[in-house]
């Protein structure tokens, strides 16, 4: 094929969502952040609400999702999305309502907020972005960080004693009455980035069949966090995180 | 009624889409009050008893962001919760009402009344510059009247308007005549009247975002002069206060809320003795009747602020007053509410016989 012919639109395989924003990412090259907002992008658009979706973004590394999905966004205070997500949703219920939330905004300083969202049975979608680490304020400890895991506030590794152990919170979360869908996804290859769309699409269809709330937890990499190349990163988590927070559906009701 | 039940029948009256609370003493009654009411059967106003003061007030943040008519209510230390969500409303410049039915602190402290949360209402509870309006509310017909006041400022200036009333004016019962009924806004009308509200971003405009994250310091202090631009508008138009027979007033006492009513009274039994004595009652606590207040000081010879308190509003007196001429106060604390003689023997003790 010569240039002409790639870039003739009858041979286009792949574009850019139309709901993901033509600007630069502040994400680090090879976190997970990115693939989960061109996902969602996807979904928002495939499934054409994007005149009917409100993002709530959290305070860590996807405080500024507002600047890359072409959509109402409404940024909550740290660990605070579904208690702010639990309004516009009880306000706007014809409207696809989701919090996107690290493992510090929604398992440590939000534990309350989700839970009891997730508990009220809130027709939200919370998607769970889970790398075991604090990536904005530059690595510290989160409630996810594995045992041994060295970060700035464990430096000789995530002890229990001082440290308690890693908050498994999502199999806590499909305990829940309220809540109806809840799903373990990764996007570190095409496979699982593939079956992380899926679940994401059937979240947002969730939400409005008035079943309950819908968890998308995505086990992510933090290379800069974890000081590892994106390509190790990936490595390491299937090592390592995966046996702690393993893939797959927990509830589908 | 009572107040704290007036102030949820006024809500529905005004129009109000949403409200998101917590119980506390002496206040719950406003929540039951709508629970009882089910305004979702005749309007469509949400009533949701939320986990936490934290999270009733990040759903009202949530739903003032929708460019709704939202509120919420708590006593002392429930709003000390609040104040982190009160400063992200300011923030992110968002209009709603917070009810302060003030209990005694600090701490747990006291189900009895107080006003100690003046300094934290009118000088900013959480972190940041920015204000609240404050209404002061000393009736219940005042509680019912203020609640509408209170949504029509709050969305005049894309601010947080507080009634702060104390545990007597939510307790006590009066007569009182209710607002008429107005509709909740439609969606166009909202659209219209708040085009910054998050309700689907359609394809003729941007996306709207609601926050107050702006990392750049130069465009954070923009965002600052523009909110202490509206905050000296406010200063300028909103001042509420009434004067009770100040006209020949040689002495003067300044108090709010429950303090006002028992001062009314004593300002009373002063006159029968014989001491031209009036009252100036703060109606807005911010913005302060200061300009009032420094008039009446070229006239009158003391003033004697009376507060639930250890004394706060006192030295935003003494500032309008700027030293001309003596003020003194008088306080109780803890709960207690001094009787009309004790706040005629501080005046005489205290202000006439100086």
């Amino acid at each position: 094929m010569n240039t002409e012919q790639i870039i003739n639109p009858a041979n286009l395989v792949y574009k850019k969502p139309s709901v993901l924003n033509d600007v630069n990412m502040h994400y680090c090259p090879g976190c997970s952040h990115g693939v989960v907002h061109k996902l969602v992008a996807e979904v928002i658009e495939e499934m054409d609400i994007q005149d009917k979706t409100i993002g709530v973004a959290p305070v860590g590394c996807a405080v500024f999702a507002y600047k890359y999905l072409d959509i109402d966004f409404q940024e909550a205070a740290h660990g605070r999305a579904p208690a702010v997500a639990t309004a516009i949703k009880r306000l706007l219920p014809d409207r696809y309502v989701f919090t996107y939330q690290g493992d510090g905004d929604l398992a440590a300083i939000g534990t309350a907020e989700t839970i009891h969202a997730c508990n009220r049975g809130e027709n939200i979608v919370i998607i769970f972005i889970n790398n075991g680490i604090y990536g904005m304020t530059g690595g510290q400890m989160a409630p996810t960080t594995l045992v041994g895991m060295k970060t700035a506030t464990t430096p000789y590794g995530r002890n229990v004693e001082l440290n308690g152990y890693p908050l498994n919170i999502t199999p806590m979360l499909a305990q829940l009455d309220g809540t109806c869908y809840v799903t373990r996804q990764s996007v570190h290859n095409v496979a699982n980035v593939r079956k992380t769309k899926k679940a994401l699409r059937k979240a947002f269809e969730n939400s409005m069949l008035k079943k309950g709330t819908s968890i998308v937890e995505v086990v992510s990499t933090c290379n800069s966090g974890w000081k590892l190349s994106p390509e190790a990163s990936n490595d390491w988590m299937v090592e390592n995180m995966f046996p702690k927070y393993p893939l797959g559906d927990l509830k589908d009701i | 009624m009572k107040g704290n039940e007036a102030i949820a029948h006024a809500a529905i009256r005004s129009g109000c889409d949403g409200y998101f609370g917590y119980p506390i003493t002496p206040q719950s009654e406003v929540m039951e009050t709508l629970m009882e009411l089910k305004p979702w059967e005749t309007t469509g106003m949400v009533v949701l008893q939320a986990e936490s003061e934290t999270a009733s007030i990040n759903m009202v943040y949530g739903a003032a962001g929708c460019g709704k008519r939202t509120m919420t209510s708590s006593s002392s230390p429930g709003i000390s919760l609040m104040q982190e969500g009160m400063s992200y409303m300011a923030g992110a410049e968002l209009p709603a009402v917070v009810v302060n039915v003030m209990r005694g602190g600090p701490g747990l402290g006291t189900i009895q009344p107080s006003q100690a949360d003046y300094f934290q209402t009118v000088k900013g509870g959480g972190h940041g510059d920015y204000r609240v309006i404050a209404l002061a509310p000393a009736s219940v017909q005042e509680m019912a009247d203020f609640t509408v006041l209170a949504f029509d400022l709050a969305f005049k200036y894309r601010v947080t308007c507080m009634l702060l009333a104390d545990g007597v004016i939510g307790q006590m019962m009066e007569k009182v005549q209710l607002p008429p009924f107005r509709p909740r806004w439609t969606e166009e009308e909202i659209r219209r009247q708040t085009p910054w509200a998050i309700m689907g971003k359609t394809p003729d405009r941007k996306p709207n975002v609601i926050t107050s994250l702006a990392l750049q310091a130069d465009e954070m202090e923009e965002i600052n002069l523009r909110l202490q631009g509206r905050y000296r508008e406010i200063e300028k138009n909103e001042v509420r206060f009434e004067e009770i027979m100040c006209d020949d007033a040689e002495y003067l006492v300044v108090a709010f809320g429950i303090s006002a009513r028992v001062s009314q009274k004593a300002v009373e039994l002063a006159r029968q003795e014989g001491h031209k004595i009036g009252l100036l009652r703060p109606i807005t606590l911010y913005p302060f009747p200061t300009n009032e207040i420094s008039r009446l000081a070229d006239r009158v010879k003391g003033i004697l602020t009376v507060e639930l308190s250890a004394g706060q509003m006192v030295e935003d007196v003494r500032l309008a007053v700027n030293g001309r001429i003596p003020v003194e106060f008088y306080g109780r604390m803890g709960g207690i509410v001094p009787s009309p003689d004790e706040v005629l023997n501080a005046l005489k003790e205290k202000v006439i016989r100086k």
